[in-house]
């Protein structure tokens, strides 16, 4: 990694460290939304079991969403975001930089926490582990998408609603493979066409996202 | 060629183009429509299973089609408005938008009324269902995404960003879609299983897609001359032509 690269990364971590309990928000939100859905469905083991994939995985989708405002709004509005680009840095190092730091604060609690959830949910081990995995390959392409989305609507009054509407139809591919990972695992069939998908889905947008992401931001700080 | 070419490029010269086009448009939307309704609803043959409800097609079909087809020249033509900033087409790009959001819901309500006597209910989550629900959603982000913008070039160029975006990710999740669904249920009534189509039938579906081709470049072009009108208002030629009038 080089080190310019590697000190935005730093930068943006600290950032968002230091702004109090912020960054806690959508791993809490994680937890609470789960635990919902026992409540309003049902209490039944083996239906929670059946349930667990698609709970766990749209609850991740939108603890993820729930974060980009963070590494992006203040930044903007301070212009921070602004005096990094005057100063030369590229647009697209901006973006992987901050979707790094994204994934790191979020993204790998989620990762983290999701055993737990899973346990909770009465998933067996192995479904388990693959829900581990198929988040730790998904959600790094969910913040890439989702900075493409924060990018487009950064000086906008009512970005947060439109933000949803943009990127969530974008999410879909990879909530489909994700979900029918754990899905697959769950009744014991084979996962790893999915698990590949999802990589797959992670180095595309590993390419493209950040260049998407920096014309857009372009545009909003023109 | 090549001057008629970058003429395009200009507003004026566009909406006085589009204005000698548009009554041959109009024209040949009505002769086609015609033609292909008594054809559709007319001359062709009740399909053995389906009865009268396979005439639904004749509007389902071109609407799907064309729902794509917008989609795509929406996207191409905001790149090409991006990358080289040609006015004119983010003028296209934007007026496709509600056009292509009308034909996909166009053809979802078509299809749930069809799905209603053929499937026995209104919606399925069938692959090609669902992926059309996604590109509605699409077309409804685009849309809201260049009406937030106070600056309209700010929200073109915004707009042509998603509009790419979204390009790239239609195949994927158009495939996507198509996986999860045979990994869940078998196909049992997924695909349009219909025995190969009777030469009638055929002729009159082409022809309502012909016919639907041609309305929207109808209408496109009364977007697009709208569209013109409104953003060079402060401009001396349409000044003129509105004080004329």
């Amino acid at each position: 990694m080089s080190s310019p690269l590697w000190s935005l990364v730093k930068r943006e971590i600290s950032v968002v460290l230091r702004s109090q309990s912020e960054f806690v928000y959508p791993l809490a939100f994680f937890i609470i939304v789960t635990s919902l859905f026992p409540l309003a469905v049902t209490p039944d083991p083996v239906q929670l079991a059946f349930l667990a994939p698609g709970i766990i995985w749209v609850a991740a989708l939108l603890s993820i969403l729930l974060s980009l405002n963070g590494f992006y709004q203040a930044d903007y509005e301070e212009g921070g975001l602004e005096q990094l680009l005057l100063a030369g840095v590229p647009g697209s190092s901006i973006v992987i930089a901050k979707s790094a730091a994204n994934w790191l604060v979020t993204g790998l609690p989620l990762v983290m926490i999701a055993p737990l959830i899973g346990v909770l949910f009465n998933i067996d081990m192995q479904a388990n582990w693959v829900a581990m995995l198929s988040l730790l390959l998904g959600t790094p392409t969910l913040c890439l998408i989702g900075s493409i989305g924060m990018c487009l609507t950064l000086g906008l009054r009512n970005g947060g609603v439109l933000l949803t509407l943009l990127v969530l139809p974008l999410f879909i591919p990879v909530l489909i493979f994700g979900a029918s990972a754990v899905q697959a695992a769950s009744i014991g069939l084979d996962y790893s066409g999915q698990l590949a998908i999802l990589g797959a889905l992670l180095i595309l947008s590993i390419i493209l996202a950040p260049h998407a992401g920096a014309a857009a931001m372009k545009i909003s700080i023109d | 060629m090549w001057t008629w070419f970058y003429q395009l490029a200009s507003p004026k010269w566009f909406y006085q183009f589009s204005n000698k086009l548009l009554p041959w448009f109009r024209a040949a939307t009505f002769i086609l429509f015609a033609a292909g309704l008594a054809l559709g609803l007319l001359f062709s043959p009740l399909d053995y299973q389906q009865g009268n409800t396979v005439r639904i097609l004749y509007i389902h079909v071109p609407a799907a089609f064309l729902s794509m087809f917008v989609y795509v020249l929406m996207a191409l033509s905001g790149g090409i408005g991006f990358i080289w900033r040609i006015k004119m087409a983010h003028i296209v790009s934007v007026s496709c938008a509600p056009i292509g959001a009308i034909f996909t819901l166009l053809a979802l309500i078509t299809g749930a009324i069809w799905g209603k006597p053929t499937w026995g209910t209104y919606w399925v989550w069938d692959a090609r269902l669902t992926s059309f629900l996604i590109l509605l959603f699409l077309y409804l982000g685009f849309m809201a995404l260049h009406n937030a913008f106070d600056d309209r070039k700010t929200a073109d160029r915004a707009a042509a960003i998603l509009a790419l975006v979204g390009l790239v990710n239609i195949p994927i999740i158009h495939f996507s879609v198509e996986w999860w669904n045979s990994l869940h249920q078998g196909a049992t009534i997924s695909k349009f299983e219909k025995p190969s189509m009777d030469a009638d039938m055929l002729k009159a579906l082409l022809t309502m897609i012909v016919a639907f081709q041609v309305y929207f470049v109808t209408v496109l072009l009364q977007r697009v001359k709208a569209e013109i009108l409104l953003r060079e208002k402060l401009s001396g030629w349409v000044k003129k032509l509105v004080t004329n009038q």
